[in-house]
């Protein structure tokens, strides 16, 4: 029983884990804290983040103010398809979240990037995908419609 | 252990039958060990970008533990054909 009470304490006493994502265009909503006491909890956890926005980013910095290169091109190349509305995780501020989430999507880097819950690749697949066409195809089936379709018809 | 580009490119090419395999070192531009590979195979073909991308993984999931950022390219023989023509 004390044994109990003892491990609950530390994980009280070691502070609430709060994943605050920072949203694209600004606003910040706080999530509920959280008492991170395991490493199972947070592959819990990351379960219901990946599936809670439609895009989630898992990046170096936020899409504000990005603090790594690759991070800084899955920002902008979501910006140029007129993605603003995206969840954005920043690994810097969470250690645990930082191996949590390469544990969770069996991938060794950061930037990662989630589509209605289901892994997309890194800052390279993005790239290549913006490239190839195919990212105006995967928003498309996720009701977004890309910014760049609009230019398009503009310019015709 | 330091790895090499040499190490990296010699790993590829056994283990994924690569018929061209280019390792950049990019560790000079950043501050920790980089680098950045092209792998052209006849494994890729038929395979989704994410699993190309994922058996490199797998193939380095060693070196990996030790590189802070790696940047790939993955191509079967036929694209590559085709990126060098244009």
């Amino acid at each position: 029983m004390n044994s109990l009470i003892r491990s609950a304490a530390r994980c009280l006493r070691s502070g609430p884990s709060v994943y605050v994502p920072g949203r694209a265009d600004g606003r910040v909503w706080s999530a509920p804290a959280r008492f991170l006491c395991s490493a199972a909890d947070l592959q819990k956890d990351l379960g219901e983040m990946v599936k809670k926005d439609k895009v989630v980013v898992f990046m170096k910095g936020t899409p504000a103010q990005p603090m790594c290169g690759f991070s800084n091109a899955v920002v902008q190349i979501l910006r140029m398809h007129g993605v603003d509305d995206y969840a954005a995780y920043n690994v810097l501020e969470d250690q645990d979240l930082r191996q949590g989430v390469k544990d969770f999507s069996n991938w060794p880097t950061i930037p990662q990037v989630y589509f209605n819950g289901e892994f997309v690749g890194g800052c390279d697949i993005l790239l290549q995908m913006h490239q190839n066409g195919d990212l105006v195809e995967e928003l498309k089936k996720l009701g977004i419609q890309s910014a760049l379709l609009d230019a398009e018809k503009e310019s015709k | 252990m330091a790895i090499s580009a040499d190490h990296i490119r010699d790993k590829l090419t056994k283990e994924l039958a690569a018929v061209h395999v280019d390792v950049e070192d990019t560790s000079p531009n950043r501050c920790a060990a980089s680098f950045k590979v092209l792998v052209v195979s006849p494994q890729f073909e038929g395979k989704p970008l994410l699993q190309r991308h994922r058996m490199v993984n797998t193939c380095l999931a060693e070196e990996l533990k030790e590189i802070h950022a790696f940047e790939q390219k993955t191509l079967t023989p036929e694209q590559w054909e085709k990126q060098k023509s244009q």
